[in-house]
């Protein structure tokens, strides 16, 4: 216990109690990004949950999203797809921007911006259809098939690219709910990479997965970085560890550090991040 | 004392203290249990009873006497012409050849009084037995033939329950007695139970008229509720603002549902008969009026299904970038239909069981011809069944508990078809 304190003492600069005016570390990028965020605000009701974040999101990188919980990773993610519109009291304000176009202008039609942001939720969501039909949805309703022939190719493709193919390719009709919990999550990847969106969300993706289930998920998602951006929410440190490039800490709903991630878990600029990367809390 | 010795006493003491509660936990367990038990012990017991009573009372009405007499085609009587044309033969005084196979029967009777009480040991219903006979194969007349014909309800009633349950008096006992020794009485089936309409004679009396009048008014009542009901509950639970507005407009279809169903009645005639000026009696009124009492029903049941979609699958369809109608459409309303048929069918159950509102708009008239249309006037089962419990015949008060176990009948396949569907399309996630 002594040690620990006195490491802490060594390696924070500032204060583990104050938040730090702006956001340390490297929140924007000079090129190549994906998504801009800037002063965002997000509200339920009259409660803050989100507290002025600017953020970029680089193009074909993974940022990892870590904080303990209830800080708003999850809140601020579902801000990038407008998944919040869904919550009545959600009000959002600032502005994110999706290869520069405001994702929140009124002429914005929101079943496109999510068909270019796809996410990938914490349970395992499947239709309770077929496999098929799972990863066909989403190719069928935003007509991106002229054929049967077509459809199969996307669907074939879509569930290799997730890892999938191999398991499922003698059971495309049994019902998707029907598989394991980690194979039900990469279904849901390859629902979500048949419409091949620029930006996939994963929101802890592998928190209802066991660790053989999680270490494919994982790999998957590292190659799933040279076709797609991916922003994740993860609680585990290793895991952002192991699959991003950049990781940002979030705290009470304040974007407190961004770093790339081996520079952020073994030099955090704030006491506040090195005291979550230490696990003194979560 | 050391604490260690301190906290093995404690820990003795709290032992001591667990065991106590178990033992009035158990037995309050115990007591719930039974309570339970007993419960449901009486309800089925109740169960039991009415099913039994109503059984017991109602299944004599499925035989139905026959009187076996050997009946003279007379020419003279049915086709004094002969020229076997059909009118002729259609209209003729068919009930003289019943008449006068009694008086052959009989010959000791010559009174007057004592040949009317006679001619009534037959039904009128054999008029039309002959009839058909002789209309389907004209060359029967002139022959003798020994026919089994409808016996009247008073017969029918001491052939199948004695004496004591018959208003057959004196003479008529002998006259029956002497048919029974000759075995010419007997019981079969009585499909005029199910083939003919209702009739002031209970052994012609059947509930044809009923079930088809029944049949259209449910037939509209669904055509009708189903997809307004689904329409409504849609629109409220997933598309409608949350407001004022909608709070109020919630509160009042819960008003509604408990709405003493014979209000629904009233205005049902008010509304449908005297202002839009629609037939009386009509099936369509019934269903109209059923409808009202049905809505409210299906949709709350509709929007408890569609509440009970997880909230996952419509993220699930959301973030693929599905509007919110194909989400509705695609996903939500496959895995809410279960619930909402059930709640259909429950509610097209009682609207099957439902008397008063339908008393209201005249579906309570002494209804003979099966009806054709939706705008013919009509009857429905549980207001024939209301009808029939009202006439003195000890005749009507077994094809009343007929008519009650037939409607039961169909109350428990409409319950096993929610259950089938509700089996069939469930689906797991
Ligand atoms: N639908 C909601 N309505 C009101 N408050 C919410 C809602 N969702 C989340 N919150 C609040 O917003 C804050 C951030 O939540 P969330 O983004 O889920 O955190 P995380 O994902 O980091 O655990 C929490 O304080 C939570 O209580
Ligand atoms: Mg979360």
């Amino acid at each position: 216990m002594f040690a620990v304190e006195i490491k802490t003492e060594q390696a924070s600069p500032t204060q583990i109690d104050t938040l730090p005016e702006r956001t340390l570390g490297k929140p924007l990028l000079d090129k190549k990004v994906s998504m801009h965020c800037r002063e965002v605000d997000v509200f339920y009701g009259d409660k803050q949950a989100i507290f002025d974040v600017s953020l970029d999101i680089g193009k074909n990188e993974v940022l990892a999203m870590i904080g303990p919980s209830g800080c708003g990773k999850s809140t601020f993610l579902r801000c990038l797809n407008r998944m919040n519109d869904t919550i009545n009291s959600c009000k959002i304000t600032g502005s994110i921007r999706l290869d520069g176009e405001d994702i929140y202008d009124p002429k914005v039609d929101i079943e496109l911006l999510r068909a270019r942001v796809g996410m990938v939720f914490q349970k395992p969501n499947p239709f309770p259809k077929s496999v098929y039909e799972n990863v066909a949805y989403g190719p069928r309703i935003h007509g991106l098939t002229r054929d049967k022939i077509e459809l199969d190719e996307i669907v074939k493709n879509s569930l290799m690219r997730a890892g999938l193919w191999k398991e499922v390719k003698d059971r495309l009709d049994d019902v998707g709910t029907g598989l394991s919990g980690g194979q039900q999550q990469r279904l849901c990847i390859a629902r979500a990479i048949a419409i091949n969106p620029e930006v996939i969300l994963m929101d802890e993706p592998c928190s209802a997965l066991d660790p053989i289930a999680t270490a494919i998920v994982e790999e998957l998602i590292d190659e799933l970085r040279q076709r797609y951006t991916i922003v994740i929410v993860t609680h585990s440190m290793q895991q952002a560890a192991r699959v991003s490039q950049r990781t940002a800490y979030f705290h009470l709903g304040k974007l407190v550090e961004v770093d790339k991630t081996d520079r952020l878990f073994t030099n955090p600029s704030h006491g506040l991040t090195e005291a979550y990367i230490t696990g003194r809390f979560g | 004392m050391s604490d260690r010795i301190k906290a093995t006493v404690k820990r003795r003491q709290v032992r001591e203290a667990i065991e106590q509660s178990l033992i009035r936990r158990r037995k309050r367990n115990r007591r719930f249990r039974m309570l339970g038990l007993g419960a449901v012990i009486l309800g089925m017991l109740f169960l039991g009873i009415m099913f039994s009573s109503i059984i017991s009372k109602g299944y004599s009405a499925f035989a139905l006497t026959d009187i076996q007499l050997e009946i003279y085609f007379d020419p003279e009587v049915i086709d004094p012409q002969g020229g076997r044309n059909p009118d002729v033969l259609a209209s003729a005084a068919y009930g003289k050849l019943v008449k006068a196979a009694l008086r052959k029967e009989y010959p000791e009777v010559k009174k007057r009084k004592e040949k009317r009480k006679l001619y009534r040991l037959v039904s009128t219903g054999a008029i039309q037995q002959l009839r058909d006979l002789v209309l389907s194969d004209p060359a029967i007349i002139g022959s003798r033939k020994k026919l089994w014909l409808i016996a009247d309800d008073d017969v029918d009633q001491y052939y199948k329950h004695g004496e004591n349950q018959s208003r057959l008096k004196g003479q008529q006992l002998a006259w029956v007695a002497q048919l029974r020794a000759k075995d010419a009485l007997k019981t079969s089936f009585n499909t005029n139970f199910f083939t003919a309409g209702d009739s002031r004679e209970p052994e012609l009396a059947g509930i044809r008229g009923a079930v088809v009048g029944s049949f259209f008014v449910i037939m509209i009542t669904l055509g009708l509720s189903l997809p307004l009901g689904v329409a409504a509950a849609i629109y409220l639970e997933e598309f409608s603002p949350r407001n004022h507005w909608t709070d109020f407009v919630e509160i009042n279809i819960n008003n509604l549902a408990a709405v003493p169903s014979i209000v629904f009645g009233l205005l049902g005639l008010a509304v449908y008969i005297n202002f839009f000026e629609l037939p009386r009696s009509a099936p369509l009124v019934g269903g109209l009026v059923l409808t009202l009492m049905t809505l409210p029903t299906i949709i709350i049941a509709s929007r408890a299904a569609l509440k009970s979609v997880p909230p996952s699958i419509r993220e699930a369809a959301l973030g693929m970038g599905a509007s919110k109608m194909q989400m509705v459409f695609h996903h939500v309303l496959p895995l809410a239909m279960p619930g909402m048929l059930t709640g259909t069918i429950i509610g097209l159950a009682q609207a099957l069981g439902e008397t008063a509102p339908l008393l209201m708009i005249g579906m309570v008239a002494f209804i003979v011809d099966i009806p054709g249309s939706i705008l013919d006037p009509a009857t429905v089962l549980p207001v024939q069944i209301y009808l029939w419990a009202d006439s003195p015949e000890r005749a009507f008060t077994e094809r009343t508990s007929a008519a009650i176990l037939v409607l039961l009948a169909f109350l428990v396949l409409m319950n096993l078809v929610a259950i089938w569907l509700r089996r069939k399309f469930e689906k797991r996630w």
